[in-house]
């Protein structure tokens, strides 16, 4: 398991808003920690990949899928570095 | 010793720019300007659900986002009809176009608004967010917005029609946008 210094629980929310809410949270977030954003929507694996590719200042330090009570759930872990 | 200046400085420099080359390979999209920029020509509703997803979602990505509302696309930033001090002509375009994001219909299997309502109940019942709520966020996230103010007096639509808060601009407006942009989507 990725360390990580936050979680943000976006379970439910469909594209765009993976991605919205996990924007602003790393807004919040002081530079270098890492913060584990928890979604449901399978679309947001290559979401994050593409997001990381193109921001300057988040780097996607890993991402897992676990399976809770028969849902799939999709872990991202990523960092703000700038 | 003037020798040895010149070697640091040369190593230093080649130390800098080893360091960008790195940084820029890590991040291959990332330039002076990442923009996009979107055409709204279309007032049908779900070509505006597709310009304000991308919209959103670019600007939570990090990326500047212009967004030109031209022709039928004025439907999407309308709030309501006005009828007053309008020719007739203006007045016929007023009644027969959607006064509002919400009374847009569907390209395709309208069926006279009840493919639009379905839609809607759908995206609800998938907890997509509505339509308004896209572009609610759109322009919370920073998401410019044009009006084409040529297409709005052809089409006859007030300023006091629009949603407030947006710009108004022409061609070279998106142009502006557009030639620095990295995206660029006309729908």
């Amino acid at each position: 398991m990725t360390s990580f210094d936050q979680t943000l629980d976006v379970k439910g929310a469909k594209c765009p808003m993976p991605l919205v809410k996990s924007r602003k949270a790393i807004g919040d977030l002081p530079v270098g920690q890492v913060l584990k954003v928890v979604a449901t929507d399978r679309g947001s694996v290559a979401d994050f990949q593409g997001w990381a590719k193109t921001a300057k200042n988040v780097e996607l330090v890993g991402q897992e899928t676990v399976n809770e009570g028969g849902q799939d759930l999709y872990l991202h872990f990523i960092k703000r570095t700038a | 010793m003037t020798t040895t200046t010149d070697t640091d400085t040369l190593l230093e420099r080649i130390a800098l720019l080893e360091r960008r080359v790195a940084e820029l390979e890590n991040h291959p999209a990332q330039g002076i300007e990442d923009r996009v920029a979107l055409v709204v020509f279309s007032g049908d509703l779900d070509k505006a659900i597709a310009a304000f997803i991308i919209a959103t979602g670019a600007a939570s990505m990090g990326l500047e986002v212009s967004m030109f509302f031209t022709f039928w696309g004025l439907s999407a930033v309308k709030k309501q009809k006005i009828f007053n001090g309008k020719d007739l002509l203006e007045q016929g375009f007023t009644a027969m176009l959607p006064g509002k994001l919400g009374d847009t219909g569907l390209s395709q299997m309208n069926f006279f608004g009840a493919g639009a309502q379905i839609i809607r109940s759908l995206m609800k019942k998938h907890d997509v967010s509505s339509p308004e709520e896209l572009f609610a966020l759109a322009q919370e996230l920073g998401v410019r917005m044009v009006v084409c103010d040529m297409s709005r007096e052809l089409l006859g639509v007030k300023d006091a029609e629009l949603v407030d808060g947006l710009e108004l601009g022409g061609v070279a407006t998106f142009l502006g946008d557009a030639a620095r942009a990295k995206v660029t989507l006309f729908i």
